[in-house]
């Protein structure tokens, strides 16, 4: 127990050291803008993760609440007259709903048909964000009001650096307590086996509704977030090809791992960075990586890579 | 022992973030900068883009450059992803240093880049349709394509002349078609237009007959106005010929202005009008046409170079760079504060898209002449000569 409390304590504290050290050693403001995606990616990828990874359903839709979140604070402001902070709660409770009001009936699914439901609800999503111009400024998207918060107003990819880095440490922080509660350890008897969680009692349509109304928050905060920080927001985040990077990144990092969706946030987000020095072969060398490592490290970057390091540590 | 494995992945990731670092500055060169969107669903409009850049920017480098130094082109895809395009473009200002850029594919990557440019007091040339990005007037940013809202305006002008005021419309809900929509019905009235029928389709219909029916069945319907991108305008067309509906003149808008339009209309594009720019028709041109020159050599370079067939998009490219490289001539500076005031004193460039005379309230500079009214006949363009 006391091991476990403080394997906790060592990862949340190496990652606040690592958000705390790398302001020193970048060159430009355009490194901080990059990691901030990172952060915000990661904060996204934590939240799918709960559901996917510890209570094992899946969601090809999940940029829908990315969405939800980001379009929030894009339209609170200017069309409701609503304050920016505000917003982001509205946004974050907006989600939360309609995964609870969604949830129920398509959680009842499994497998293919979990998957093509929430595909589904993700598709239903960015489609009314484009259609609904009046609101959402169309396919070309909508200006974003820049955050204020007593006065302050919050701006500059150094500034973001900073809110998205705490942002992320908080995700980290309830993702990791969570895995240790009753609630978690219910959502992870689900992952291994419905029938075995009903047996013993745990209420399967209720946890599965619990890790997705989690995951949709999550994925609303960090919309907000990135929408905030870009001061310019468009369908895209909503779309199905930002689904499929959430996706990506949890499982490139390791299902089930909440360092690991912030590895596959760093991978999946700085890699395209790297690559652009390869030109053409910039699109092929990224596919490549990603095969490689799902080939040679099929439970993820951090699982695969931790439990490598412990066998050795015991041999 | 899991913390430590844990650890040694987090300073992985750190690392690899430090690997983005570039080389260093040429002490003869200067940094001009693109993002563009090469790849992904806009790669039609960002590939011949990309090509022009690449071609010109070699082109000019070996007559010597520009006021003595060689251009070094910077350019980045952002696969049509706004979020991408707006990381790019801090790249190219905080680690790329460019002194301008010409770039931004679509409206939408364009909007999300704004802001930075205009931040870093940068010059941008946008390579991107819509109204919105030099309306209002932001004190860096320019554009080289004509705005729906011309196109809107210009085949008002040309319906006006034809005594036809009733007109139906029926666009995409694409960015494209939505965008020109809203500008069509805002300019109408000024030209006396009555829109007595509107109607949408999405982008990826396969039939749109039961709106043109619609549309048909109205009464007193003049003329028919489909503003629209990508193949949607090609099906509208192909359903307005199986209806019958050939005795109301129908217009196209210049999204469709390329050949593969009419190859895949077929027969029904005969008689469909829309406006264009001169590049699509340089050999049908009058030998006394100012832009004769420069669209027929931009053609030739380019279809010569890349071995495909030119198009307006890397058309506009070709301008933006141009009108760029006029302005640091001109300016005989790296300053971007000093090349963005000479940009904005462009008069009388001619380029493919037409004559740019720009001004502190007019970051586009070009007039209705710079479209021309085209009518497809016997499967090719053909010019609609004024007044008829």
């Amino acid at each position: 127990m006391r091991a476990l409390m403080n394997q906790r304590f060592l990862t949340l504290a190496v990652l606040a050291v690592v958000i705390g050290i790398l302001p020193f050693v970048f060159p430009s403001s355009y490194y901080f803008r990059v990691a901030s995606l990172v952060w915000v990616s990661a904060l996204a990828a934590i939240g799918l993760n709960i559901l996917m990874g510890q209570a094992g359903q899946v969601s090809l839709g999940h940029a829908a609440f990315f969405g939800i979140g980001a379009y929030a604070v894009a339209i609170g402001p200017v069309h409701l007259g609503i304050p920016s902070w505000a917003a982001l709660l509205l946004g974050a409770g907006l989600s939360a709903l309609l995964a609870f009001l969604v949830g129920r009936p398509i959680l009842r699914l499994k497998g293919h048909y979990l998957a093509i439901a929430t595909l589904g609800l993700g598709v239903l999503v960015a489609l009314v964000i484009t259609t609904e111009s009046r609101w959402t400024g169309g396919p070309d998207g909508m200006p974003v009001e820049r955050l204020t918060l007593f006065g302050w107003r919050v701006s500059g990819s150094y500034t973001w650096y900073w809110v998205t880095g705490g942002l992320l440490l908080i995700g980290t922080w309830i993702a990791l307590n969570l895995d240790d509660t009753p609630t978690g350890r219910a959502f992870r008897a689900l992952h291994d086996s419905e029938v075995a969680a009903q047996v013993v009692g745990v209420d399967v349509a209720r946890f599965k509704l619990q890790a997705f109304v989690i995951a949709a928050v999550y994925a609303s905060l960090a919309g907000s977030a990135l929408a905030f920080m870009n001061g310019f927001i468009n369908p895209d985040q909503a779309g199905f090809l930002h689904s499929v990077e959430l996706v990506t990144i949890v499982v490139l990092g390791g299902l089930g791992s909440v360092v690991g969706s912030i590895v596959g946030a760093a991978v999946l987000i700085t890699l395209p960075q790297v690559l652009t020095v390869f030109h053409e072969y910039e699109h092929l060398l990224l596919g490549l990586i990603i095969i490689v490592s799902m080939i040679f490290m099929r439970s993820g970057i951090v699982p695969t890579l931790s439990s490598l390091f412990l066998r050795k540590a015991r041999s | 022992m899991k913390t430590k494995a844990t650890l040694k992945i987090a300073l992985a990731a750190g690392a690899m973030s430090l690997g983005l670092a570039h080389g260093a500055l040429a002490q003869n060169t200067v940094k001009i900068g693109s993002v563009l969107s090469v790849t992904g669903p806009s790669s039609f409009l960002g590939e011949p883009e990309d090509k022009t850049l690449r071609l010109y920017v070699d082109k000019i480098n070996a007559a010597g450059g520009v006021a003595g130094k060689k251009i070094e082109l910077v350019i980045y895809d952002d696969g049509g992803d706004a979020n991408k395009a707006r990381t790019f473009a801090t790249r190219l200002i905080e680690d790329d240093k460019v002194i301008a850029m010409v770039g931004g594919t679509t409206t939408g990557t364009t909007m999300a880049m704004v802001p930075v440019f205009e931040d870093a007091k940068v010059p941008f040339i946008s390579l991107a349709g819509a109204i919105e990005v030099i309306d209002p007037v932001r004190k860096f940013v320019f554009k080289t394509p004509h705005t729906d809202k011309m196109a809107c305006e210009k085949i008002f002008e040309d319906l006006k002349r034809r005594n036809l005021t009733k007109i139906g419309m029926i666009s995409g809900t694409d960015g494209f078609g939505a965008s020109m929509r809203a500008q069509c019905l805002k300019v109408a009235p000024t030209y006396g237009m009555q829109i007595v029928s509107d109607e949408t389709y999405g982008p990826r219909d396969s039939d749109m007959t039961a709106q043109l029916t619609k549309i048909k069945n109205t009464a007193g319907v003049q003329a028919v106005v489909n503003p629209g991108f990508g193949q949607g305008p090609a099906i509208v067309t192909r359903n307005y010929a199986q209806l019958g509906m050939n005795n109301i003149p129908f217009y196209q808008s210049h999204g469709v202005a390329s050949k593969s339009f009419i190859e895949l209309a077929g027969a029904a594009a005969e008689g469909v009008r829309l406006p264009a720019a001169a590049l699509l028709v340089g050999d049908k041109l009058p030998e006394s046409d100012p832009q004769k020159k420069v669209v027929t050599e931009y053609k030739q370079t380019y279809e010569s170079a890349t071995k495909q067939p030119v198009s307006t998009f890397g058309g506009h490219a070709y301008d933006g760079l141009f009108i760029l490289v006029e302005a640091m001539k001109r300016a005989n500076s790296t300053d971007s504060q000093k090349i963005r005031d000479e940009i904005e004193k462009t008069k009388g460039f001619v380029g493919t898209g037409g004559i740019v005379n720009m001004s502190a309230t007019d970051h586009l500079g070009l007039d209705l002449s710079a479209f021309r009214m085209l009518e497809i006949k016997n499967g090719d363009w053909s010019l609609v000569a004024s007044g008829s």
